[in-house]
């Protein structure tokens, strides 16, 4: 496989790619375009050979790591409270905490290999409900928020790049940038005292928190959600979207002086059909490397976005669960996390053979 | 290049096509998002909710802690137990005007001489919200369930340590027994529950108490709804004895940010919103039909020293500073503290000065010290206290150790609360003049060095109970932990004699009045001792709407606080505006125009983009 086309999902911070899957060579030229290489089953089981792996690293990862974060659960549970010695002994005992720590990770993994996340200390339900409540409420968030950031960023990308330092260009990467800095809770504060409070002639719009008004079914309660979901969307496309954007354009304007594209528009190709069938889909893969980041994070949550607006997603959760720490909720979310990035990288992996067919060969 | 044959080339490619239109695609999910979102900005369900206002006055409270769990055998943080409140009658509950114990569930008790056997008569005329009579079995139920199952005595398992046997002999009568005497029995702050729904639970420490609606319940409201970290809905119960609530329904609204709540507040979203900072306090003064309610909050907010950390078994442990355990260095600290400054300053007028240990809202029990008592604000009284302690200046200006060592003190703070870091930095102002060195240690979790007694000093605060019986007994010997290994409920690792014979005297003390006498004595000799020094008695500040809330019940009745109180008062006794519900219809209606407008004019761009696309696209296909 070509060396300088592994992709680097992890470290991919938006900047462009020096050395990217369009550099041309020898090898290259010649090779059916759309075809697989024939290693690419062996490419795919080493790829996901690989997940496997980083998914039981972190596993004990979470186990270790969480135990190092300073602080008794117990303590902090039963802080301010009349308990007796007896009763904290009590709560170690159901907890799990009194046991030795090989002891305890030996049960950690049994529960583990079982499907298991245990049992929250401080809600007392079992982590999977917690999760499974709180994970739809994220995703409509987030996803809703990827959607649209990624499709405006791409999309105001490659504009920007094919005029590229004309005012457009400059507009849009200004704009896109200054909103790339703001701190998203503090944007999210200015839409709600605006678009939700209210401002001058501007009429309070839209819920100034939370996810539904509550007591509505059916139709009337998808639309109370969505009313609910704009600002917060609002907020984290407006913050998110720029890095799309830079990245796109970046790649797009090292994908600029291609000789491909003078070919093209020496057929007598509109300026416009040039960009879009031609230059732009050669450089997504940068973009695709992104998509494929971000939608990893989309499951994380965002802390900041959520608890400005009360969103009871996984963000909020996490923290809560840390400042017990709630141990099992603190690994479970570790874990479901971490998952989510691996499992989209390694989709992003298995899906560049299928862009770029020097990648897996 | 291959790129180029893999695009340019012939268009029999699947691959080409779909990328090909993808920016038309692009720009029309793009604007159908768009459009999806312009059509949102109309508001369509303040349409539903306004007339659902018409015929149901729904007073909503802005809250943000999580409920830990539903089940009363469960529930310890704030926001649950106060729901318990309103869902199950206690046996007894507290006056609002000077939280005397009043009856609840229990029309009347009384105890025999010798304070181990108290009958309690239980009111006939409390049903359960299922229809059924509540009895003196049902209050016997609980009480045993928390006495034979260690998962039922999880949150309140206190109360009955120390009972003996709880039986029902009728249906109106209850009788516990106990092991010794306990100054909290007519103070049990346990939810009764009914019996013939808690017996079907099969284990109660997984029992939380909120899958099935309504949750049958006896008290001023039913619990009927719960979103974690959404909402938690109650209906008016219509047959409580006491009479039925005003509002018809009761919405603790979730708002994780307190400046989102305070926004809800303003537009009117949310009628109640509490725990407000100063500046939040400032912004919403003098805002028609908002009213702020700055009332003398339950907790003191104190300075405590490490007297030397030490078990039951006479180890000790930690690595206080040696000097603290000289009173005069501790009276010298506290001298130099000017509390006005504080109170002003770091509260912005939002707290009361400290003095005594337990907060001034109770009444019955508040002190304050006598003038010569007082360890008044007096740097230079401080230094001379410190000289004559042994503790002098070296050449350049600072206070040397018995090891001879430059003092500095580590002062524990939470660095969650911007109160202790505001303090802390006069603290280091007002000490560093006496030539002593602060050095500020500020965690998110401050448990594990507090019990472990590696500290020096410690911000220290507690909310006080209408019986001030628990944050009395955290200073007695018998709090200390047992062995060095073991927690114990000491605050602070105090241990005094004197005290301790005090504590022992309040607690047999059965009339209120000669053991508040008691206690106020526990209260100057703690004082003296200069373990512990009460700053300021911080305020509840909150806000509502005048429009929506004619009138609230405060705890205690003049100048009280609405959120947390020790009763259901607030949301029972609250009567709706005759407004209320109005206010967010001007913003409605101007917000389905602006919404309609906003819809039209993008729809209409995007049809016209796609049609300009759409052209110059069929004009180039190849």
């Amino acid at each position: 496989m070509a060396a300088e086309a592994t992709p680097a999902l992890a470290e991919d911070s938006g900047g462009p790619r020096a050395s990217g899957p369009r550099a041309t060579g020898p090898r290259a030229t010649g090779r059916r375009a759309g075809r697989v290489g024939s290693g690419y089953p062996r490419y795919v089981a080493g790829k996901v050979g690989g997940a496997v792996v980083s998914l039981l690293a972190v596993l004990v990862t979470s186990f270790f790591l969480f135990r190092l974060i300073p602080g008794d659960p117990v303590k902090f549970m039963t802080g301010g409270r009349q308990v007796s010695a007896e009763q904290l002994a009590a709560y170690r005992q159901e907890f799990g905490l009194d046991l030795p720590l090989w002891k305890q990770f030996t049960n950690y993994c049994g529960q583990a290999l079982t499907g298991g996340l245990g049992t929250s200390y401080q809600f007392r339900a079992p982590v999977i409900d917690k999760i499974t409540e709180a994970l739809p409420n994220t995703l409509l968030l987030t996803g809703t928020a990827f959607v649209l950031y990624t499709l405006l960023g791409v999309w105001l990308g490659a504009r920007a790049a094919w005029r590229g330092g004309g005012p457009g260009d400059r507009f849009n990467t200004g704009l896109a940038l200054t909103l790339y800095s703001i701190p998203s809770f503090w944007l999210g504060l200015l839409l709600i005292i605006v678009f939700a409070v209210g401002m001058g002639p501007i009429p309070g719009l839209f819920p100034t928190g939370g996810m539904e008004s509550g007591g509505q079914e059916g139709f009337a309660y998808a639309v109370d959600v969505a009313h609910h979901l704009v600002l917060p969307v609002v907020t984290l496309v407006a913050v998110e979207y720029g890095q799309t954007l830079l990245v796109t354009r970046s790649a797009l304007l090292d994908e600029m002086g291609g000789d491909y594209l003078t070919t093209a528009r020496a057929k007598g190709l509109r300026d416009d059909l040039v960009r879009r069938r031609h230059a732009v889909p050669n450089a997504m893969l940068p973009t695709v490397t992104l998509i494929f980041v971000n939608l990893g994070r989309t499951v994380a949550g965002v802390i900041l976005v959520e608890t400005v607006f009360s969103w009871p997603g996984l963000g909020g959760l996490f923290y809560q669960a840390l400042s017990v720490p709630d141990l099992p909720l603190v690994q479970g979310l570790f874990f479901v996390f971490a998952a989510a990035v691996i499992v989209m990288n390694t989709l992003a992996d298995l899906v560049y053979p299928l862009l770029d067919p020097r990648v897996g060969r | 290049m291959d790129r180029q044959d893999q695009y340019g080339g012939g268009p029999t490619r699947p691959s080409s096509r779909p990328t090909g239109r993808a920016p038309r695609l692009l720009a029309g999910s793009a604007a159908a998002a768009l459009t999806l979102t312009a059509a949102l900005t109309t508001p369509l369900d303040p349409a539903p909710r306004r007339a659902h206002a018409a015929e149901e006055k729904v007073l909503t409270v802005a809250v943000a802690q999580s409920v830990d769990s539903l089940s009363p055998f469960l529930a310890t943080r704030l926001v649950s137990t106060s729901i318990h409140r309103l869902v199950y009658e206690y046996l007894t509950n507290y006056d609002p005007s000077d939280n005397r114990a009043i009856p609840g569930l229990a029309t009347q008790w009384e105890t025999t001489d010798d304070k181990l056997t108290w009958t309690y008569r239980i009111r006939s005329n409390s049903t359960w919200s299922d229809g059924r009579r509540v009895t003196a079995e049902d209050a016997a139920w609980t009480f045993n369930k928390m006495m034979t199952d260690k998962g039922a005595a999880t949150a309140a398992g206190s109360f009955v340590a120390n009972f003996k046997k709880v039986t029902a002999p009728s249906p109106t009568k209850l009788v516990i027994r106990l092991k010794k005497p306990q100054a909290t029995m007519a103070a049990l702050d346990v939810p009764i529950v009914p019996k013939h729904v808690w017996e079907k639970v099969g284990d109660v420490s997984k029992f939380n108490n909120d899958k099935t609606f309504p949750i049958v319940g006896n008290g001023p409201f039913i619990l009927t709804g719960y979103k974690a970290d959404s909402y938690v809905r109650l209906k008016a119960n219509r047959t409580f004895w006491r009479g039925a609530p005003k509002f018809d329904e009761l919405l603790f609204k979730y708002y994780k940010d307190g400046d989102a709540a305070v926004a809800a507040l303003q537009k009117g979203e949310v009628s109640f919103v509490s725990g407000l900072t100063p500046a939040q306090a400032a912004a919403l003064k003098g805002r028609p039909d908002i009213e702020v309610n700055d009332a003398p909050g339950r907790r003191f907010y104190a300075l405590a020293t490490n007297p030397g950390a030490r078990a039951q078994d006479g180890t000790e442990f930690g690595d206080g500073h040696g000097s603290l355990r000289d009173q005069k260095v501790r009276h010298a600290l506290f001298m130099a503290v000017d509390r006005k400054t504080i109170i002003d300053r770091v509260f912005q007028g939002h707290a009361i000065a400290g003095a005594g240990y337990i907060p001034p809202r109770f009444a019955p029990y508040s002190w304050k010290p006598s003038r010569k008592q007082e360890l008044a604000y007096d740097p230079k009284k401080a230094a001379r206290l410190l000289d004559e302690a042994g503790y002098e200046k070296n050449d350049e200006g600072k206070r040397l150790g018995k090891d001879g060592k430059p003092i500095t003190y580590r002062v524990l703070c939470h660095a969650t609360d911007p109160n202790d870091k505001a303090v802390g930095k006069y603290l280091q102002e007002w000490w560093g003049e006496l030539g002593i060195g602060v050095s500020l240690d500020c965690r998110d979790n401050v448990t594990d060095p507090w019990l472990a007694g590696t500290y020096d000093l410690a911000f220290d605060g507690w909310s006080v109970n209408p019986d001030p019986d628990y944050v009395l007994s955290i200073h007695t010997c018998a709090a200390l932990p047992k062995t060095r290994k073991e927690t114990g409920a000491t605050d602070n690792f105090i241990c005094d004699k004197k005290y301790d014979k005090l504590y022992e005297r309040q607690l047999a003390e059965h009339d209120p009045a000669k053991r508040a006498a008691i206690v106020k004595e526990m209260e100057s000799r703690l004082y003296d001792t200069g373990y512990m020094n009460v700053i300021a008695y911080p305020n509840a500040v909150e806000a509502y709407r005048t429009d929506q809330i004619a009138s609230i019940e405060a705890m205690p009745r003049s100048g009280g606080n609405i959120y947390g109180q020790d009763g259901y008062w607030s949301w029972w006794s609250a009567v709706p505006a005759e407004s209320s519900g109005k206010s967010s219809e001007g913003a409605g209606s101007t917000g389905v125009i602006v919404g309609i407008v906003t819809g039209v004019v993008v729809l209409t761009g995007v049809a016209v983009l796609l049609g300009l696309r759409r052209r110059a696209t069929a004009d180039d296909r190849e």
